[in-house]
């Protein structure tokens, strides 16, 4: 692996690792890549999406991923999804390898994905359909306890009343609140979010950003935030992890020390600042290009 | 909203005019009722001669609309199982362009052959003529799901039967919907080109048998029929279309924002 600048806090976990027993992971993570290579395509097109990567993220930590597009961040929530597998290493989720043990994950994405023919309410009460043990108890909650369990989170992120709407009733950022309650309505242990907040407006954004927060410490889930916004990073993350592309590596770890509930104000203050601009020039340089030619969104 | 109401009203003027113009031109020229008669000579046979049609429109429907159900039914069964899996897709779409690419009254014969004149024939043609775009559109509507959103779906853990049942079926159904109206179209086209070559019912045949006796009048009145029915089936399935499917078009009434 190239040089791991740290900052803020070494690494989390030690290197205790135990090389020759591949299948026992790390007691307090819940998620982790050990030495994991993923390559898309064959022959002359193969593309080294991600390179020896490692990666501990303890239960109900916020970690954020951020660096230049083409650097792997997708990569990783796919992993981490079970929807790819490694081209070599191991990727364990709640100390069993992945795709192993029934692990509840919520996903969102840029796009809300929402399903046209259905109400907000239906949509959102998708994954109990579908994962156990919710799925054997639809047909019999779902006009009751399911419901009401679904209204609730509805009210929680500002979408109380719109249930019965359709998704084509809904604004973009409204679209994309249904969208989180429906990555958390099955109350997942694990969230993936890819770039969740990239096509809203700066206000709407921010709003989320503490809708995002507020659920996150009312739930805890185990969180993996990909964003292109180092404010969004720094406010919601309790960790973020700057990667490179060509090959995809992590080349630097940060623990975010700021208190919680963290508000809007804090983006501005001059520690918050000097982190954004810190981890900008981190990007910048991965990127390989002049530090004029600014990453989007860097800096307030 | 009132320049649609104008362009409806434009081409109803548009429709009659073209029918009082072939009525006067007919007028002008003195032209025989054997070479082209006038529209209301058409609508007059078709009033007086109706009873004695009636069988053969009933025969043309009936044999339309059987041949359309089992290749609809046939055509989702096999857009399904194409659309569902990779390889499935891979394997038989060659032989479906193959197929498709076949005219489909050449086939009418080989049915002769096996099945006599008569239903038999008319009812496969029918059925083999609405089987494809009902394939294509079953197919392609169930490849446009989303990768994001199939991806949310995988780590539900979702099974293949509950990703299809959940999202595949439903996201199709504007594209099933949307071919059935050109299927049925087809299916009435296969029909009456089987019954013209081979059978004794259905107003193709009835056509055949006028045009023979140079009954032009009554070959016109078939004509306006098959005109009239054809429409109908077409609207029909429109109405069922824009009814069943109401979410795929609603985007565009109503501004995102
Ligand atoms: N399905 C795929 N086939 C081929 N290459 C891919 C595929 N998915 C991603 N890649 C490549 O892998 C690299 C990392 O992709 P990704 O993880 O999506 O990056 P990010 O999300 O950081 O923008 C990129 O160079 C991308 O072009
Ligand atoms: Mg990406």
């Amino acid at each position: 692996m190239s040089t791991v600048v740290k900052f803020a806090n070494p690494s989390p976990a030690d290197t205790g690792s135990d090389p020759e027993q591949p299948q026992i992971s790390h007691a307090d993570s819940f998620v982790e890549l050990e030495d994991v290579t993923v390559t898309y395509g064959r022959g002359k097109n193969v593309v080294r999406a991600l390179d020896t990567t490692t990666l501990r993220v303890k239960a109900g930590d916020f970690v954020a991923l951020v660096g230049p597009s083409g650097c792997g961040k997708s990569t990783i929530l796919k992993l981490v999804g079970h929807l790819i597998g490694a081209s070599s290493g191991y990727v364990y989720v709640a100390g069993r390898e992945v795709g192993a043990e029934p692990v509840r994950i919520g996903m969102a994405f840029q796009n809300p994905t929402l399903l046209p023919w259905l109400k907000i309410r239906d949509n959102v009460m998708l994954p109990l359909k579908i994962v156990p043990p919710f799925r054997g108890e639809y047909r019999t909650k779902r006009k009751t306890e399911f419901r009401d369990r679904c209204d609730a989170l509805l009210k929680q992120v500002g979408l109380d009343g719109f249930g019965d709407k359709y998704p084509w009733q809904l604004s973009g950022g409204m679209l994309q609140r249904a969208s989180l309650c429906r990555a958390l309505i099955h109350d997942p242990q694990l969230l993936l979010l890819d770039e969740p907040f990239g096509a809203l407006d700066q206000f709407t954004r921010e709003e989320l950003w503490a809708i995002m927060q507020e659920l996150w410490m009312t739930r805890k889930p185990t969180v993996l935030l990909v964003t292109h916004d180092l404010r969004e990073a720094g406010y919601l993350a309790n960790r973020i992890c700057v990667m490179r592309a060509r090959p995809g590596q992590i080349i630097d770890d940060s623990q975010i020390e700021f208190p919680r509930p963290r508000t809007m104000a804090m983006t501005y203050e001059p520690e918050f600042v000097a982190l954004n601009q810190r981890l900008r020039e981190l990007i910048v340089e991965a990127r390989g290009a002049p530090a004029a030619s600014a990453i989007p969104e860097a800096t307030p | 909203m009132n320049s649609n109401v104008r362009r409806k009203i434009a081409s109803a003027f548009l429709i009659f005019g073209f029918f009082v113009l072939w009525e006067l031109l007919c007028l002008a020229f003195h032209v025989s009722d054997v070479v082209l008669p006038r529209p209301s000579q058409v609508i007059y046979t078709l009033i007086v001669r109706f009873p004695a049609m009636w069988p053969h429109i009933f025969q043309t429907v009936y044999t339309t609309l059987l041949g359309f159900v089992l290749g609809v039914s046939i055509g989702v069964v096999i857009g399904v199982f194409i659309g569902w899996s990779k390889l499935a897709y891979d394997v038989a779409y060659p032989m479906l362009v193959g197929f498709s690419s076949i005219p489909k009254v050449a086939v009418v014969p080989i049915f002769v052959l096996y099945f006599g004149a008569g239903t038999v024939p008319a009812v496969l043609t029918a059925l083999v003529m609405c089987i494809f775009p009902v394939v294509v559109n079953v197919a392609t509507g169930l490849a446009t799901t989303e990768p994001e959103l199939e991806d949310v779906m995988k780590t539900l853990r979702a099974s293949r039967f509950d990703i299809l049942w959940n999202v595949g079926l439903p996201r199709a159904m504007p594209y099933f919907f949307a071919s059935l109206k050109v299927a049925v179209t087809l299916s009435f086209v296969g029909s009456v080109i089987a019954e013209t070559v081979a059978s004794n019912r259905g107003i193709g045949n009835l056509m055949m048998i006028a045009s023979a006796s140079f009954d032009v009048p009554l070959v016109y009145a078939g004509l306006f029929v098959l005109a009239g029915l054809g429409i109908a089936l077409y609207a029909i399935f429109s109405l069922v279309e824009a009814r069943v499917t109401g979410w795929a078009h609603r985007k565009t009434e109503f501004a995102m924002g």
